[in-house]
């Protein structure tokens, strides 16, 4: 359920400011050159931290308990195919999510 | 045939029409989207003035779906802060590809930036604009539309999800299939598979390693150690053709 509106208010706003502060600090910090190191994770980091939020969306299944990540891995494959072979971002993810939905509601409930 | 007023306002108008004409594939990407993201926002329990005040002061695609996770959660500001860099950090690197073709934009300049999103980003940095527009107006008003469709997506979603009645167990999985679609992309044009790599097995070996509370952060730790310990490597399989581009 909802945690509280000063807390929900709280995490909205550090996303708002930290967003808005990486987008504007090129234009304020480093418009006369960036660190090579930054460059360089600004080039290999987004790979990286698409794999990482896909696990983190998984962080909840039990492998040792019932229905063992099941659902999860199956309709994953289907987004992984349907994506590959049509390349359609709103098929894939509408898709995905109702082979997911059907799963948990009616296959292993 | 010297019509100087007429002129002006009819490139003004059309200016307008032409970002328009751009933004409709963002504008159905986003509306799609972002219904995506308010009906999983109205799940957890907020109303649509919630979903206004993120898509208006957020505005970012990926970050709301994780935002509305954090904020299920309950999660620390800090790892709230940490999460947003992580996953923000691209951004930074919109900016410094259109520090120069930003330069003189005025007094639209500083919400230009604010709203240098995937999407508008991948409409400004096109190589080139339409036909008889202002420059920073025709940027603008693309940035300003995709802003007000992501807007309209994010309460449209909190408005569907409450008014009809669903079983909706399972609709979080949304946010995983965003995030599978961007990897399988990255992945098919990626010229090194190994940033990909690292971050789900570390992120992996985190969560069998910590709990499910506490695992994030050592995990962005890891992941930022273990990319800068195969620099080399990436280095030669990743950014050959790129060397030296600061300003382009």
């Amino acid at each position: 359920m909802m945690i509280d509106v000063s807390r929900s208010l709280a995490i909205i706003m550090v996303t708002a400011v930290i967003t808005a502060l990486i987008r504007f600090a090129p234009f304020l910090i480093f418009h006369k050159g960036t660190p090579k190191p930054i460059l360089y994770l600004g080039k290999v980091l987004p790979h990286a931290v698409m794999g990482m939020l896909v696990v983190y969306c998984l962080k909840n299944i039990s492998v040792v308990s019932a229905p063992f990540g099941v659902p999860e891995c199956l309709a994953i494959l289907f987004v992984v195919i349907i994506h590959k072979w049509k390349h359609n971002t709103l098929l894939s993810i509408g898709g995905g999510t109702l082979c997911y939905m059907l799963l948990v509601q009616m296959v292993f409930v | 045939m010297k019509e100087r007023q007429p002129v002006v306002t009819s490139r003004t108008k059309n200016t307008i029409k032409q970002a328009f004409i751009s933004s409709l594939p963002v504008m159905a990407g986003y509306i799609v989207l972002g219904i995506g993201f308010g009906i999983l926002l109205q799940d957890k329990g907020y109303t649509w003035p919630w979903a206004l005040l993120m898509g208006a002061a957020v505005y970012a695609g990926s970050m709301q779906y994780v935002t509305v996770d954090l904020l299920t959660a309950g999660a620390s500001l800090i790892s709230v802060a940490l999460m947003t860099v992580m996953v923000q950090i691209r951004h930074l690197f919109y900016g410094i590809s259109v520090l120069k073709k930003y330069e003189k934009a005025g007094r639209f300049k500083p919400y230009m930036i604010f709203g240098l999103t995937d999407e508008t980003y991948s409409l400004v940095s096109r190589p080139e604009l339409p036909d008889n527009v202002d420059e920073y107006k025709y940027y603008f008003y693309l940035t300003l539309m995709n802003h007000g469709y992501w807007i309209l997506g994010d309460v449209l979603g909190v408005i569907i999800g409450s008014s009809f009645a669903f079983n909706s167990a399972g609709i979080d999985f949304a946010m995983t299939a965003l995030f599978v679609v961007i990897f399988v992309e990255q992945w098919e044009s990626a010229k090194s598979h190994l940033p990909a790599i690292t971050g789900v097995v570390i992120t992996a070996i985190c969560r069998v390693w910590f709990s499910v509370d506490t695992f994030l952060i050592p995990a962005m730790i890891g992941i930022t150690v273990a990319l800068f310990l195969e620099k080399r490597q990436l280095e030669k399989t990743m950014l050959t053709d790129e060397e030296g581009e600061n300003d382009d």
